[in-house]
């Protein structure tokens, strides 16, 4: 049993020690022995060990209701107080667990994909500073505290994806994914001042009261909560504000793994989980359209891609969207069991993909190969004799995300789906959120067996670089084999063993809070809603999916069905999907190039016109008025004045210098003289 | 003719002669000379009051006095003419100007 102030001291190690790592692997890692990776690994596993025992007395308590606050004042201004903190609730025991362990498979992982790069050091520091950033986030309790470590989110995301910053496209990628993450924290920031406006808080806690007695509502707390959720749309890479997520493949493979499973994206679902209750009924409506589009929008684009990472990255947008949808229709819980269970699968489809990588890079290399990609699967085929573990356990990996029974991501992905058939059943004019979520299973199914089977299966399309074709050293298999077992069911369901129900520690021990805002149903209504869709929302979903898998079966094992023919006939729709709908195209014609052009049009003023006539008209008159008061100051006062004083003083002692002739019967006379005029004067 | 009168008029006269050998003189040695003048017409002013104001010979005692202390005067004087001659090759008191620069 863990009293209150040892899981304060836990918290606070858990979130220091990865930024402890960071400091020391940043300042003397390249002096350290082995560049420093240990420093970070250790420091990652501890966290690990620390976030397993909050776990273990997360169980032993056993308590759904536990929740434990620690704050302290950080600004205090009399009437001005801004407090930081944590709160910790079986949420964020779940999620500090899944941030630890996929940081710490991140960190094993690149022992041996990141060895010899020239940066390595450096890598595992900002791989310390990511870790804690998405520990801050999981830990805040109040909305300040979590926007300064959304930015940090932001920040290492930045300097993960620009490692290779000698890459142009890698540079580009990772300010691309920083500025489309500003779009949505200005959101963010503005409900977040909103909120304080409003209620004059930023603890959670207060946050909820004060809606509850309606110190915010209505229109104002529906764009609060558009503008929190802003924030998540840019994390958590939501339609508009996708575009950065496959882009941010050019980072290392592991930083991927790491980004979509735990610390970047999940950020996004992490709040909207988190600040649930005080969404709006209509901000909700929003959150779910935005995610069920989303979810369904990037599986189309998935299908079409060749690139094994691009694949994952849109599968990862979709899954995302799943998250999101499951938040708006009010099943939260969902989402954030889908957050943990996508987790797992993420990571390891990631780190199987940079396994897969890993392997033609080295083949690649000692064919001395600079030209042939070694991401694109069309280039792949027939690996499954060759790197037969990152094949077991990627397909168990794809059979989770697939939403096949007994796997962890059928029973995360059901409860969502129940959740979108059970709103749309209490609203049937939102019919739409279902299609949408179930059109995305069955795609997310179809496009995860193409990958499996361009990449595994078929017939080898390189014979010379298949040869050199190598299974991966533990270092890297190891990930791939814990992550791949957490797949299975068992492991969200104990103490019970029925792989068609979600019912488990899980459902125990996370139950919803109700909604503080007034016309959002209640848990418990929400609840009854999924229960009775829960068995019909299963026989579709397993129909979609099974749909899914055999037309990839068809289509890339058996081969029945071309998916040229198919391609073609599609034609336009192909073309649109494999281009990812032109949105980078649109929009840098319709939101870059204009702003662009704005910016120009303004430079032009500024410079051209304002600041050569106005600034520097300005800048003329001036020095002609110096240049004046100058002239006025040395030719008139200095000259004439100053010099004039000098002057007359020097005439006047030149004058009576003369007097003093130095002769003494001068004087003599002159003191003659004085007596005379003297006497004189006393005569009269 | 034995009257006060006559003995001060020498003496004025006598002064104004010292007084002006002093300021015209060129020599430093005939400045030397009117200054002795001058001393000497005191001298006679001394020794006239004497006689015709019924005093005792405090009068004549003066002028004794002065005739010692001009003595004196001339031993340094000549001194400082000496030096001077040393110094500028010169006793023209005009030359002597130093003062002025």
């Amino acid at each position: 049993m863990i009293t209150g102030n040892i899981i304060t001291d836990f918290c606070l190690l858990i979130l220091f020690l990865p930024v402890v790592a960071f400091a020391i692997n940043i300042f003397i890692g390249k002096r350290l022995p082995r560049q420093g990776d240990w420093v970070s690994v250790g420091a990652i596993l501890i966290t690990l060990v620390l976030s397993l025992s909050m776990l273990m007395n997360m169980f032993m308590n056993w308590d759904p209701n536990f929740s434990h606050e620690v704050q302290f004042s950080w600004i205090d201004l009399g009437a001005f107080k801004i407090e930081l903190g944590f709160w910790v609730d079986n949420i964020t025991i779940v999620m500090l667990v899944v941030v630890a362990l996929i940081s710490s498979m991140t960190h094993i992982f690149s022992l041996e994909y990141m060895k010899g790069d020239i940066r390595y050091s450096r890598y595992y520091a900002y791989l310390g500073l990511f870790t804690f950033s998405m520990n801050g986030i999981v830990l805040a309790n109040n909305l300040i505290s979590m926007y300064i470590f959304w930015e940090l989110v932001g920040v290492s995301s930045y300097l993960l994806i620009g490692h290779w910053f000698e890459k142009n496209s890698a540079a580009n990628a990772a300010t691309k994914a920083f500025l489309t993450n500003r779009v949505g924290d200005i959101g963010f920031f503005i409900g977040i001042m909103l909120m304080f406006t409003a209620i004059g808080s930023f603890n959670f806690q207060d946050l909820f009261s004060g809606i509850s007695q309606g110190m915010i509502s209505g229109q104002l707390l529906t764009l609060a909560g558009v503008g929190i959720f802003l924030g998540a749309v840019g994390k958590s890479a939501q339609f508009p504000l996708h575009i950065w997520l496959p882009d941010a493949m050019e980072g290392p493979t592991p930083v991927s793994a790491l980004m979509h499973a735990a610390t970047m994206v999940a950020a996004g679902v992490y709040l909207t989980v988190r600040l649930f209750p005080l969404f709006s009924p209509e901000a909700l409506l929003i959150i779910a359209y935005v995610g069920g589009f989303t979810a369904l929008f990037a599986a189309t684009i998935a299908v079409t891609q060749n690139d094994i990472k691009k694949v994952l990255a849109y599968s990862t947008v979709s899954q995302l969207g799943y998250m999101i949808l499951a938040v708006g229709v009010g099943n939260y819980v969902a989402a954030f069991f889908h957050l943990l269970t996508h987790a797992m699968f993420k990571a390891c489809l990631f780190f199987g993909s940079g396994s897969v990588i890993h392997a033609m890079h080295h083949s690649l290399h000692e064919l001395n190969d600079q030209d042939t990609d070694p991401q694109d699967m069309r280039n792949m085929g027939g690996f499954k004799s060759k790197l037969p573990i990152t094949y077991w356990t990627m397909t168990i990996a794809t059979l989770t995300i697939a939403g096949v029974p007994f796997f962890s991501g059928f029973l995360s992905k059901d409860a969502i789906l129940a959740g979108t058939l059970a709103f749309a059943k209490h609203y049937p004019q939102h019919f739409l959120l279902p299609l949408f979520g179930f059109g995305a299973a069955a795609i997310t199914a179809f496009y995860m067996f193409r990958l499996i089977f361009m990449t595994f299966h078929g017939e080898v399309k390189m014979p010379k670089v298949f040869k050199g074709i190598h299974e991966s050293p533990r270092a890297m298999t190891f990930p791939l084999i814990l992550l791949s077992s957490l797949g299975f069911f068992i492991f969200y369901t104990l103490p019970y063993f029925n792989p068609f129900s979600d019912h488990g520690w899980f459902t125990e021990l996370i139950q919803a809070s109700d909604s503080v805002v007034k016309g959002n149903p209640t848990a418990e209504e929400i609840y009854e809603g999924i229960h009775h869709a829960h068995y019909p929302a299963m026989a579709l979903s397993l129909l979609v999916a099974s749909f899914g898998i055999g037309m990839s079966i068809l289509m890339y094992m058996k081969k029945k069905l071309s998916a040229d023919i198919w391609a073609a006939k599609m034609g336009f729709l192909y073309k649109l999907s494999l281009n990812k709908y032109f949105f980078d195209e649109n929009y840098n014609r319709f939101l870059y190039q204009p702003v662009l052009k704005l910016s120009q049009a303004i430079a032009f003023v500024d410079w051209d016109l304002y600041d050569k006539y106005f600034i520097n008209g300005f800048g003329r008159v001036t020095k002609w008025l110096s240049f004046l008061t100058g002239r006025i100051d040395y030719e008139g006062l200095d000259q004439k004045l100053v010099d004039g004083v000098g002057r007359t003083a020097q005439g006047f002692g030149n004058q009576l210098k003369n007097v003093q002739t130095g002769r003494l019967q001068n004087y003599m006379l002159f003191a003659l003289a004085g007596v005379i005029v003297i006497i004189v004067m006393q005569t009269i | 003719m034995d009257s006060l009168t006559n003995y001060l008029f020498v003496s004025a006269s006598l002064f104004c002669l010292g007084l002006y050998g002093v300021i015209t003189r060129r020599n430093a040695v005939a400045v030397l000379m009117g200054v002795e003048l001058i001393l000497n017409s005191a001298n006679i002013n001394f020794v006239a009051f004497a006689r015709f104001s019924g005093m005792n010979m405090a009068g004549h005692v003066y002028a004794l006095f002065v005739i010692v202390l001009a003595a004196a005067e001339a031993a340094v004087a000549l001194a400082i003419i000496i030096n001077i001659f040393n110094n500028f090759k010169t006793i023209n008191v005009d030359d002597v100007s130093q003062l002025r620069q």
